[in-house]
């Protein structure tokens, strides 16, 4: 007789348990994946060539649609700032807003969901292949470490190649605010320019930088661990892939807030 | 008296519960031939795989040389990989290097290394199994299912291991192809003087390459013996197996 009521108390709170429990022990298994290709990719044997490869996948191969990407979005911003501050004739903070909204957030953050979506899931879905056809298997069996060969160049080349990316993101989001302010809305160009000189900050810079290698890091390691983890065929490749990027997104969005709310607040 | 060159001593593995390996004993002797048969899914792959290491058993002893390896790890698991090579059933390819490097890989590791002696060895080592020179840059994915079997052949033999596992290696070959890795297995064992351990449902292919022939069913080697006796063995599981029946003990 009391046993239903009971369990229906009780229940909502193991679910809850479990799930946390099983959150725990993702961390654990993620910290765990994350320490082991740290250390091994800093010991020999290296594998420069992997590295330099990763290096052109992520950064080299994905400039043009970086590229495009900021340059709309400085333009949009710009456009919006002025549309926003004519009401209330503000229209000169133009240049001040795209600088500090591009260099601050935009670029770093645009470039982060950009590159994840192009690079965690293609690294998932390769390392993910790799799994389910027994490719890690024969690694292993030639003596060949998967984190050193596989994970490390990955995650060195995206925590190097996305503050790289960062910047030239952020100087043609620049130049697509200047553009449109210029071209559309009639600014003076050497007004704007000295405008968005002085409100270029190396602080700013700094902190774009750090976020964007914070994001590179999450990118590859989303990557790696969901395709390192694939199992079960070629439907467990897709998961792993959505795995990926979806975790990716969430972890990039997470720590630029709080990078932004340790920085500013 | 042979020297026993890998003793599995109650071996056993479950998957979810359900167990696969149930206390395999078996041995394979220094530069001996054998084959293992076995239905589909009866866990043939798995001994190999806990014997490289890539599984871990549940309980049950591996001795390599009289040195227990279960559970080895770091420098030692590698010197002990050393000693093996596997033709894996799917043949397990890089898919994102060419012929050439996949064939050098157990020699270079990975690294970007004399590429005019790799590409040598690789073209030599192809050569045994009756591949061209011409595939040397193509991709894995640009050859037949039955070249890749044999690239993974050449793959798993060029760095010349002391015991190789072949799992599979006539399936999805045509019968002439299949003779032809037949004489190589053979020759292996026979001028190499390595120790070979081959899974086949090619009875034709057993009998021609194994000294012995073992059989796995329910978790368990049920019967060995000489290949000669392959045929009359005296095992209603073999019989039925042997002469694929569809009617008899195994269900
Ligand atoms: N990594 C794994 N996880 C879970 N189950 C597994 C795993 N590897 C193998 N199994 C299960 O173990 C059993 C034996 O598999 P195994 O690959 O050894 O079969 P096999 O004897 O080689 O068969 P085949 O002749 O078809 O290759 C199968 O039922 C398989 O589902
Ligand atoms: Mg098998």
């Amino acid at each position: 007789m009391t046993a239903a009521p009971l369990n229906m108390l009780v229940l909502p709170f193991a679910a809850i348990g479990r799930s946390l429990i099983g959150l725990l022990a993702a961390i654990g298994r993620v910290a765990r994946f994350t320490g082991l290709t740290i250390s091994r990719g800093l010991t020999p044997p290296y594998y420069p060539a992997r590295f330099a490869e990763q290096i052109a996948h992520i950064g080299w191969f994905s400039l043009p649609v970086v590229g495009l990407t900021a340059v709309f979005t400085g333009a949009a911003l710009a456009q919006q700032i002025f549309t926003a501050g004519s009401r209330f004739s503000a229209q000169s903070t133009v240049p001040a807003v795209v600088v500090i909204g591009i260099v601050r957030e935009l670029g770093p953050v645009l470039v982060g969901l950009m590159v994840a979506g192009r690079v965690s899931s293609a690294m998932a879905a390769e390392i993910g292949t790799m799994r389910v056809t027994e490719q890690l298997d024969a690694l292993a069996t030639l003596r060949t470490d998967a984190y050193r060969y596989l994970m490390a160049p990955r995650l060195f080349a995206a925590i190097l190649s996305l503050p790289l990316m960062v910047l030239v993101a952020n100087a043609i989001g620049i130049f697509g605010g200047w553009l449109l302010a210029v071209q559309k809305l009639g600014f003076n160009s050497a007004n704007y320019l000295n405008v968005t000189r002085r409100f270029v900050s190396w602080d700013d810079f700094q902190m774009a930088l750090v976020k964007a290698a914070v994001f590179g890091f999450f990118i590859a390691l989303m990557g790696c661990y969901h395709g390192y983890r694939a199992g079960g065929g070629a439907a467990g490749v897709g998961n792993a892939t959505r795995t990926a990027v979806v975790s990716a997104f969430m972890l990039i969005l997470g720590s630029n807030f709080l990078i932004t709310a340790m920085v500013f607040g | 008296m042979a020297e026993a060159k890998i003793v599995l001593d109650g071996l056993s593995k479950s998957f979810a519960g359900r167990a696969v390996l149930d206390g395999v004993n078996l041995t394979v002797e220094k530069g001996e031939s054998l084959a293992i048969i076995g239905q589909s899914g009866s866990g043939k792959s798995v001994t190999l795989k806990c014997i490289l290491g890539l599984l871990q058993p549940d309980s049950g002893s591996i001795l390599l040389d009289g040195e227990e390896i279960v559970g080895a790890k770091g420098a030692r698991l590698e010197r002990i990989r050393a000693k093996f090579g596997m033709l894996f059933q799917g043949s397990a390819l890089f898919d994102s290097m060419p012929i050439w490097r996949n064939v050098t890989f157990a020699l270079t590791h990975g690294q970007r290394i004399d590429g005019a002696r790799m590409r040598k060895i690789a073209e030599e080592n192809l050569e045994r199994v009756g591949l061209p020179a011409r595939i040397l840059d193509l991709r894995p994915s640009e050859l037949s299912g039955g070249m890749q079997k044999r690239v993974a052949l050449a793959r798993a033999i060029a760095p010349r291991p002391e015991i190789i596992f072949f799992d599979e290696p006539t399936t999805g070959l045509d019968p002439i192809r299949a003779d032809v890795i037949n004489d190589l297995i053979v020759s292996l064992v026979d001028d190499l003087g390595i120790t070979a351990l081959t899974i086949t449902h090619d009875m034709a292919s057993a009998r021609k390459i194994a000294h012995r022939v073992a059989m796995l069913y329910e978790g368990k080697i049920i019967w060995r013996g000489p290949r000669d006796r392959l045929y009359d063995s005296g095992n209603p599981y073999v019989d039925q197996f042997v002469q694929g029946r569809a009617e008899g003990p195994i269900q």
